[in-house]
């Protein structure tokens, strides 16, 4: 299979309004920063302007016409994303700001109220910062001792040096199912059965898999997995932490304010039922609208497909990355790996790669992508990276590699 | 061809002119930009008036930052170090003779930064940079 058949990418294109525009006169834009954020189709914008437009009203408790039905809207997003992860009960989603904050709420809450002195947190080294810094902050606080497991120089998780670390009976063990960097997908079923078997709760960072893969998190079996909005075509400002029940019904409130608690007085409250306890505060009301309308519009094309179609993408692009001089991709080959290849180029700068590709109206990232460990790790302080979504194209990858020449030539 | 990749800058990161350390140095100072890696260290020897007779930079990253320190460098021969301390943004600006958006003004003022490091005592350097 060569031809990108799996789904019909001009009707895909056609429901993202900005990628008709240009970068700059006569130049289209080629976005190849969908790991960073996805863009947008039609069906959220208007979902989120609509909610403005007709149902404006904050949720929960209002006795009129408008709150009711902004409550329905509202609650019938997360019945939306549960059935989506896979979840059992929509008790189990709880709405936070992105990724960062779900796994914020679980350091907090669950950590704080579980960890002490000498209890081990196991890692990845090719975790983002937002699934190492909330363990690193709570490591410092009380005393928890932090192990990492090891990346194998084709950029896979070294599974032996996992089975030693689960030896030393974790407490928790905290992974992401896709490098945002070397876009390696890990085995986490299997991950999450080996650390729940010495009796680790077990934590996945899923903000690069969600939007990309099928997913199913009752099947993974995960205690808590954490994932968000805007790198699933949905809006920025509201994200997921899914969590096993019992752990969320003992954990403590996270933050403290209207809609988590079921009665106040003056010294004392008593906490809401989940998923509402972890929700303080007017929640992202449009925003969750929009997440709800993402979904709708993932699931009509069908995860798998999704899949797939970056599949062909990224197998074309180290295809083509081979035959360009002096470029080394990052991470192992299309078998294990998604929709994202971060690169360097022999004596220039990724700054200089992709202010050369913006030029040509070709969005990629050049820095560290937030995960500084995993390129200090293969001796880099930055790499340049293309990632797809669902919306690029076979000759947009084409268009990449002719950049890369270009970058060549002016370098050269 | 892109704005930023003027003849001029490309010229000057692939064949700098001030690329160099000075052995012995009056002032020497090397500081990074771990965000994108770059690291850029300076060495000048000043006569006894304090006039700037010498100046080199060392170190890695993209043209930007490369083309900037070799400008600056080239620019502060023959200055005092009261004209060396007086340098701004708009300086760098003018030497490289484009306009660049937030992130690439960080490359382009690096070496800014650590020559000021290097000319002001450590107490007036963070007063100073607040003003770059």
């Amino acid at each position: 299979m060569h031809t990108l058949t799996v789904l019909d990418i001009e009707r895909v294109r056609g429901q993202f309004p900005i990628l008709s525009r240009e970068t700059k006169p006569g130049v289209p834009l080629i976005y190849l920063d969908s790991a960073a954020t996805s863009q947008k189709p039609r069906q959220v914008i208007e979902a989120m302007s609509t909610y403005y437009e007709r149902q404006n009203a904050n949720i929960h408790r209002g006795i009129h016409r408008l709150a009711e039905e902004a409550t329905e809207s509202f609650e019938s997003a997360r019945d939306k994303v549960t059935e989506f992860i896979g979840a059992k009960s929509a008790r189990q989603v709880i709405f936070t700001r992105n990724t960062t904050e779900s796994v914020n709420l679980v350091a907090y809450s669950w950590g704080r109220a579980n960890l002490g002195k000498g209890d081990l947190i196991v890692l990845t080294e090719m975790e983002h910062h937002s699934n190492m810094v909330p363990w690193q902050m709570l490591a410092q606080e009380r005393g928890v001792r932090l192990a990492f497991v090891k990346v194998t120089e084709e950029g896979l998780l070294d599974l032996g040096s996992f089975h030693d670390l689960l030896e030393n009976k974790p407490q928790l063990v905290a992974f992401t199912h896709m490098s945002n960097m070397l876009g390696t997908i890990n085995p986490v079923k299997e991950m999450t059965r080996l650390a729940q078997e010495v009796g680790a709760v077990v934590l996945i960072d899923g903000a690069q898999s969600v939007p990309h893969l099928p997913v199913n998190i009752s099947d993974i079996g995960a205690d808590f997995y954490a994932f968000s909005a805007h790198k699933m075509c949905g809006p920025t400002g509201i994200g997921v932490l899914y969590g096993r029940e019992d752990l969320l019904d003992e954990m403590p409130p996270f933050l403290g304010g209207g809609d988590m608690i079921k009665r106040v007085q003056l010294e004392t409250f008593t906490v809401n039922d989940l998923p509402h306890k972890f929700e303080a505060g007017t929640p992202p009301i449009a925003e969750a609208i929009g997440l709800g309308a993402a979904i709708d519009f993932l699931t009509s094309i069908g995860m798998q497909a999704v899949h797939q179609h970056e599949k062909l993408l990224i197998e074309r692009m180290l295809d083509r990355l081979e035959e360009v001089p002096g470029v080394r991709v990052y991470g192992p080959g299309v078998e294990h790996k998604g929709g994202v290849a971060s690169f360097s180029f022999e004596g220039v700068h990724p700054h200089d790669v992709a202010q050369i590709l913006d030029g040509q109206g070709i969005a990629v990232r050049a820095g560290h992508h937030c995960a500084m460990p995993i390129h200090e790790k293969f001796g880099l302080a930055a790499t340049t990276r293309a990632s797809f979504y669902l919306y690029n194209t076979v000759e947009e990858v084409d268009s990449l590699i002719e950049g890369l020449y270009q970058v060549k030539e002016v370098f050269g | 061809m892109d704005d930023l990749y003027r003849e001029q800058i490309i010229d000057r990161y692939k064949h700098p002119l001030m690329k160099g350390t000075l052995e012995p140095n009056d002032y020497s100072y090397e500081d990074d930009n771990p965000l994108c890696g770059d690291r850029i260290r300076i060495d000048m020897r000043v006569d006894e008036k304090d006039i700037v007779t010498e100046a080199a930079f060392s170190g890695t990253g993209c043209a930007i930052s490369q083309a900037s320190a070799d400008l600056l460098m080239e620019s502060v021969v023959g200055k005092s170090l009261d004209e060396v301390k007086a340098l701004t943004k708009e300086d760098i600006l003018e030497l490289l003779g484009i306009e660049l958006g937030p992130v690439r003004l960080k490359c382009a003022l690096l070496s800014l930064k650590v020559l000021k490091a290097g000319v002001y005592g450590l107490d007036e350097l963070e007063e100073e940079l607040a003003r770059i």
